[in-house]
């Protein structure tokens, strides 16, 4: 694929104290594509979805979008290139509807009050356009809906905005199957009308099904960004469990830098 | 369902559950409850006590000493709904009365400790205006403490808002030092009839309640406050300044705790210092009774009215019928335990489903 990519990150280091959790990651992510971030527990790829949607600044590197250098300072900056986050616990009140929901933050207004019909007829649009018809009634309170449908509404709530890039954190972790089918279609159909996705997951099933690339993160260090049809299920628990997979990830070598890296208690260079 | 927005239910492009029979439609509604249960109240004493009861007059004198509390009510259910709380509005309600007789002394209108010296027919529109900007600067100051201290201090607002009360009230003591001050300055305001027949507190009350009811329902601010009551990390990710929204929900509170002082020394015609004291638990309970819940994010400004009437109706119902009218107290303190139990069976039956 030569399209070009939307959103780059080169060199992202981010430390939090003496913990180096990202160490020079290069991250590309393209339109129309599905990139599922994968890695294991504290691999950093909770911080690198931080530090791309301006919650935690970074210490060294830098972010194009569109080709463009672009500096996120916030939430507001990543929210007005197009980036958007769905969080894994979704953040959603549960004492509102889903209308109030997806355009809580970004009411509309006619004059002083809030332009009701508008924001319901948008709601209902977007979810339209995602083919979501799961939901009886835009004006239920969220907390009546299923995990599933909470699910949508959140990633609905990030695609209303003319987003560019929707980062989804673990949108399956609390689903059932049937619901996990729901969502990862929806993933594929952000992807298919052109958004860029990124996705993480802990799911390999999930990662295959979906997703056009993966990122594949160890110990703070980006170890492969390849297509998923170039590797296997097991190629990439490897990469996730040991950093490499054949010729794949570290180097050997490497390895042991990024172990040290970890854990900032050993000199550098030390040999066991 | 959604007893927090009234006007958008009939917007909806469908029921949400057209199978459930009408009556159990409206139970779900704690508002719904609420006002059915005040107005079998009022049917009641209607049937005891037929001629006094239901007289006009009575009730006019009943929407007057509501007044107050009314107006104070609105402001305690913008905090409640954030799950806040707001225990110092005895000390906004002094502090406006005790500051509304200082900024008229402060004009020159004569008079000792104990006295700003205007008569009613001395009285001038501007001397009113003076006397309303020095209770809600009181209001203001108390609301910005609670709102500081709440939202960027995180002190929990149950100890933060005690905090005020005690100092605020004291504050109070030390400008007065210790004795009130009485005044017929305000009196145009607290005892005329602009409407006739109409005290002018009944007014005043209403355009407070539809106010409120405006910035509640209708406006960005009352969506974010539910927001913030609902889940305030979600409402923070969606951009929300929470920490500048919760100190402006407490000067609200505030606010409307000193306009009610001033409307206490209008209608008094005295500060009273020694006074208000329960005002802040009134109205909690008001807030409550109108089935607001006090883990934040679902209330309504309609049933906060309900809620102040239903105590006011059942004291002015004890006397009228002779029943000793401490009973009101009791009759509250158990409707509003009934009221809250509601609140708690229906979040567990949501929950559930």
């Amino acid at each position: 694929m030569s399209v070009t990519p939307l959103l780059e990150a080169r060199g992202i280091d981010k430390r939090f104290g003496p913990v180096q959790v990202l160490k020079d990651v290069d991250l590309t992510v393209t339109p129309g594509e599905v990139t599922a971030l994968v890695g294991d527990n504290g691999a950093g790829k909770s911080t690198l979805v931080k530090c791309i949607s301006g919650i935690y600044p970074i210490d060294a590197g830098e972010f194009l979008f569109d080709g463009q250098p672009v500096t996120i300072h916030g939430p507001r900056d990543a929210a007005g290139l197009g980036i958007e986050v769905v969080y894994q616990d979704l953040a959603l009140c549960d004492n509102l509807d889903i209308v109030q929901n997806m355009f809580l933050g970004r009411e509309r207004r006619s004059g002083l009050v809030l332009d009701e019909p508008t924001m319901e007829q948008m709601a209902a649009e977007t979810l339209a356009g995602l083919s979501v018809r799961t939901v009886k009634s835009l004006r239920q309170h969220v907390s009546s809906l299923s995990g599933g449908q909470r699910q949508t509404v959140a990633i609905a709530k990030a695609v209303l905005w003319n987003s560019k890039v929707v980062i989804l954190d673990e949108p399956t972790a609390a689903l059932g199957v049937a619901q996990t089918a729901q969502v990862l279609e929806l993933v594929r159909r952000l992807a298919d009308r052109g958004l860029a996705v990124v996705l993480i997951s802990h799911n390999m099933n999930d990662v295959f099904a979906v997703s056009d690339r993966i990122a594949a993160l160890y110990l703070g260090q980006m170890v492969a960004q390849v297509k998923t049809t170039d590797v296997t299920h097991a190629q990439v628990v490897e990469l996730i469990t040991a950093g490499r997979s054949g010729d794949l990830g570290l180097a050997a070598e490497k390895i042991d830098n990024g172990v040290e890296y970890a854990d900032t208690l050993t000199t550098p260079g030390a040999e066991q | 369902m959604t007893q927090t927005k009234p006007t958008a239910d009939t917007e909806s492009q469908e029921p949400v559950t057209p199978s459930v029979p009408f009556v159990r439609a409206l139970l779900r509604n704690p508002t719904m409850v609420t006002f059915a249960v005040l107005l079998a109240i009022i049917a009641a004493f209607s049937i005891l006590a037929p001629d006094t009861f239901t007289q006009r007059s009575n009730f006019t004198q009943l929407a007057q000493n509501v007044a107050i509390l009314t107006v104070v009510s609105v402001g305690t259910t913008f905090v409640i709904i954030t799950a806040g709380v707001d225990l110092s509005i005895p000390s906004g309600i002094v502090l406006g009365e005790v500051f509304a007789v200082h900024a008229l002394k402060l004009i020159g209108t004569g008079g000792d400790t104990t006295a700003a010296d205007v008569t009613a027919d001395q009285t001038k529109a501007w001397y009113i205006l003076v006397a309303l900007a020095g209770a809600l600067l009181a209001g203001l100051i108390i609301g910005t403490i609670n709102g500081l201290v709440v939202a960027y201090l995180k002190v929990p607002p149950l100890l933060a808002t005690l905090g005020t009360l005690g100092a605020g009230l004291g504050a109070a003591l030390i400008l007065q030092n210790g004795v009130n001050t009485a005044t017929y300055a305000l009196d145009p305001l607290g005892h005329g009839s602009w409407i006739a027949a109409v005290p002018n507190l009944i007014p005043i009350a209403l355009v407070v309640v539809v106010a409120g009811f405006i910035l509640l329902h209708m406006a960005v601010f009352g969506r974010h406050t539910f927001a913030i009551g609902s889940n305030p990390e979600a409402a923070r990710r969606a951009g929300i300044n929470v920490e500048r929204h919760l100190l402006k929900v407490y000067i609200i509170g505030g606010v409307s705790a000193g306009f009610a002082g001033f409307l206490s020394v209008a209608y008094f015609s005295t500060t009273s210092i020694g006074g208000h004291s329960t005002d802040n638990l009134q109205a909690i309970t008001a807030v409550a009774l109108g089935g607001t819940s006090l883990f934040g994010g679902v209330g309504s400004i309609i049933g906060t009215l309900i809620g102040v009437w239903i105590p006011a109706v059942l004291k002015n119902g004890f006397v009228i019928t002779g029943v000793q009218p401490y009973w009101q107290d009791v009759a509250v303190g158990l409707v509003l335990i009934v009221a809250v139990w509601f609140d708690q069976l229906r979040r567990r039956t949501r929950n559930r489903g």
